[in-house]
């Protein structure tokens, strides 16, 4: 005889199977077939010729893969210094009360509703050097070779993402700043806490868990975010902002190197995985402390 | 219900069967090239564009007579060689399928895909325009297009206004570079982006057909990828280099796009006197001023260069679009079907596209085209090369067309040097 309290405390496994089969079906599978294709030859056309770790060797002494590496970390890592900042800020304004509050978020959102592709072919157009923005602000951008530049180009990708998914972050900043009880800020004004005080005293550490889920949004969406790359830059110039899931991309669907293509994507599998899990653990995400406890 | 079990039997014992036939008689994929009678329904794949309707009647004429019929499906230009390389390698591929010819079928030829044609299909069409349709001497593609040569367009009023004439030979060109220079125009609009550095790749294309003639890059194509450290290819990239430094081609053109609102537009506006195009320049212009299209384009063919080998007379570009059929079209309803894209009703609709036919019979068509005497340069262009050079990316394929573009782009970039752009290039196929 089990009490009804137990039935209420653990739901049967049953109701995992359809997550589980979902998962196993679109992200288990594939995985698998991703590693064995990996250890193959093959050209999409005639049956995969088994190769052993040969793709995995060349991968290794590729030095275009680790150029690839570094630049993935650094459209990473500049899109998270970029991005954080503004989002928080932004997401903490708009939680306010201001009277323009409403007309102002509803513009800055707009960004979020627009395709990667119509922002990437938009934005094409805004930075031709002969008839978009360098060409007016040439005096600032000097040769207005934006993208014809690794720097430039990388600025230019960072800077195209970040008006693209800033939105997304602020909102979720924006949720997150509007749980703070108001009887905080209360307290701290009668103690006398300015407004600056008060952001870093109160807000930002009650954003905490926020800023956790954002970054791994940023995180894992930059680590398989190569559509951007493909419409605005293709990689160029040469072969200077070409990112993992980019080069993957192209070995496999350009150059029909279906094998090393795989060893790419395994290897990118991991590296995701990794961040997640580093990421989780060193914020202390998995506990789920809440931060109203002791409230 | 015993009729689905038996008819299911059936079907299992067909497939068994063909199965154990496939294994012992090619070993290849598809089942469908074993069993197939010589006239039936063959499925064409087209690529989406404003032809379309030319091919759709020729269709519609073939099957009202016959033998057998042919359905045509329309694909979007985005991702047609995805779906077709899927479809190639299943079961479902197509009976007969548009193409680029060249590289874009040495894959299918080898895997065994593709039929020989007819032999003499071959007296119908322009010589040079059937090059890319032979794959290892085997004819696999018959035109069924109208042929895309590459040359210089320019800016009529500029040059005017400059007092100059169009370059005939390198040295021409090259004293060009510092007359517009000086007037604040970009001598040669290029794009460098990565997506367009296949213009870039055009300058390439010319400079070695005409420093050491149409055969060096022809033997690389078939296979001898160490013919890129011959000579020629080296002080092509010279050439190149010197007139990126002279700055021919701007400062900022590695961030510049192709086509309208980016090297079209720079012709079009008089702030670049020359473009190094195709043929289709000429539509793209028309879309966007049709009256600078009509009285302020001009044309000529690529100058010559002095002490080279190659003939000047030989043009690259994209001789064609080419239609192949594979091993599971019913072969007389093939061989009959393509024997239309050279009747005088396929050609006349192509010309009125504005297209320029490479049929034998087309001259005479070219009189009723939209701007006759812009057709009639091209099909003397080609008609009198003694070589057409398929683009290179087309001819060698995407698996080594994709990272010589990338090659390219950094020798324009000047991220390498000439030296390194060979062994770069020797690089690509290890």
């Amino acid at each position: 005889m089990r009490s009804a309290a137990a039935d209420l405390a653990r739901p049967g496994a049953a109701w995992a199977v359809p997550g589980l089969v979902f998962f196993c079906l679109f992200a288990l599978v594939p995985m698998v077939g991703v590693v064995y294709l990996s250890l193959t030859s093959w050209d999409g056309l005639s049956d995969p010729q088994f190769t052993g770790l040969q793709n995995w060797s060349r991968f290794l002494g590729d030095g275009q893969m680790w150029q690839d590496t570094v630049v993935t970390a650094v459209l990473l890592v500049g899109n998270i210094v970029v991005q954080a900042p503004i989002s928080i800020l932004l997401g903490v304004w708009s939680a306010g009360k201001q009277r323009n509050r409403a007309v102002l978020s509803a513009i800055f959102f707009l960004p979020l509703l627009f395709s990667t592709a119509a922002t990437a072919v938009m934005w094409r157009q805004l930075l031709d050097p002969n008839f978009g923005i360098p060409a007016k602000l040439s005096g600032l951008i000097g040769d207005t070779n934006l993208l014809g530049s690794q720097s430039g180009a990388v600025a230019c990708l960072v800077l195209v993402t970040s008006w693209q998914f800033i939105p997304f972050h602020t909102l979720l900043y924006q949720g997150a700043a509007r749980t703070v009880p108001e009887t905080l800020y209360q307290a701290a004004a009668i103690d006398g806490a300015g407004r600056v005080r008060q952001f870093f005293a109160i807000t930002l550490p009650q954003l905490r868990n926020t800023i956790v889920t954002s970054t791994i949004f940023m995180v894992v969406g930059g680590l398989t975010a190569f559509d951007i790359v493909l419409l605005l830059t293709d990689g160029g110039p040469g072969t200077d902002t070409s990112i993992l899931p980019f080069a993957m991309y192209q070995t496999g669907f350009q150059t029909y190197d279906y094998g090393y293509a795989s060893v790419i994507a395994s290897f990118l599998l991991l590296l995701a995985t990794g961040a997640s899990f580093v990421m989780v653990k060193l914020s202390g995400y998995d506990k789920m402390t809440s931060t109203l406890e002791g409230m | 219900m015993k009729n689905i079990t038996a008819s299911r039997k059936r079907a299992c014992i067909t497939l068994a069967v063909s199965a154990a036939l496939v294994v012992t008689a090619a070993g290849c994929g598809s089942s469908s090239s074993t069993a197939k009678s010589s006239t039936g329904s063959a499925s064409l794949w087209m690529l989406q564009d404003p032809t379309n309707s030319v091919s759709q009647s020729a269709v519609d004429a073939y099957n009202t007579t016959g033998p057998g019929k042919v359905s045509m499906n329309v694909i979007a230009t985005d991702g047609y060689k995805d779906k077709l390389r899927t479809a190639m390698g299943s079961s479902a591929m197509p009976g007969i399928f548009f193409n680029w010819g060249g590289g874009s079928l040495s894959d299918y030829v080898k895997a065994g895909k593709l039929v020989t044609l007819d032999s003499d299909l071959i007296s119908h069409f322009l010589p040079s325009a059937l090059q890319a349709g032979t794959v290892d001497g085997k004819l696999v593609g018959v035109p069924s297009r109208g042929t895309q040569p590459v040359f210089l367009f320019y800016n009529k009023k500029v040059f005017t206004d400059a007092g100059v004439t169009p370059p005939k030979t390198w040295t021409d060109l090259v004293n060009l570079v510092p007359v517009f220079k000086a007037k604040g125009i970009t001598p040669f609009a290029v794009a460098g982006t990565a997506t367009d550095s296949w213009t870039e790749l055009m300058w390439i294309e010319y400079l070695v057909d005409r420093l050491a003639g149409p055969d060096l890059f022809s033997k690389i194509a078939a296979g001898d990828w160490n013919l890129w450290s011959d000579p020629a290819i080296l002080k092509t990239a010279q050439m190149v280099k010197q007139l990126v430094d002279s700055g021919a081609f701007g400062s900022n053109f590695a961030s510049v796009s192709y086509g309208a609102g980016g090297t079209s537009t720079l012709l079009d506006k008089g702030k670049a006197a020359m473009v190094l195009m195709g043929s289709w320049e000429y539509a793209t212009q028309q879309a966007a001023d049709a009256t600078f299209a009509k009285s302020g384009l001009g044309y000529v063919p690529f100058p010559s260069v002095e002490g080279g080998k190659g003939n000047p007379a030989d043009v690259v570009g994209n001789p064609t679009n080419y239609l192949s059929v594979t091993t599971s079209a019913p072969s007389q309803t093939a061989e009959a079907f393509l024997k239309t894209t050279y009747s005088d009703s396929y050609v006349a609709g192509l010309v009125a596209k504005g297209e320029v036919p490479v049929t034998t019979n087309a001259k005479a068509a070219l009189a009723k085209a939209p701007d006759p005497t812009y057709a009639m340069f091209q099909y003397n262009l080609v008609a009198n090369a003694p070589s057409f050079t398929q683009s290179w990316d087309q001819a060698l394929g995407l698996t080594l067309g994709t990272p010589l573009l990338t090659v390219i782009q950094k020798l324009f970039n000047g991220q390498d040097t000439p030296e390194q752009f060979v062994s770069g290039v020797l690089a690509i196929k290890h």
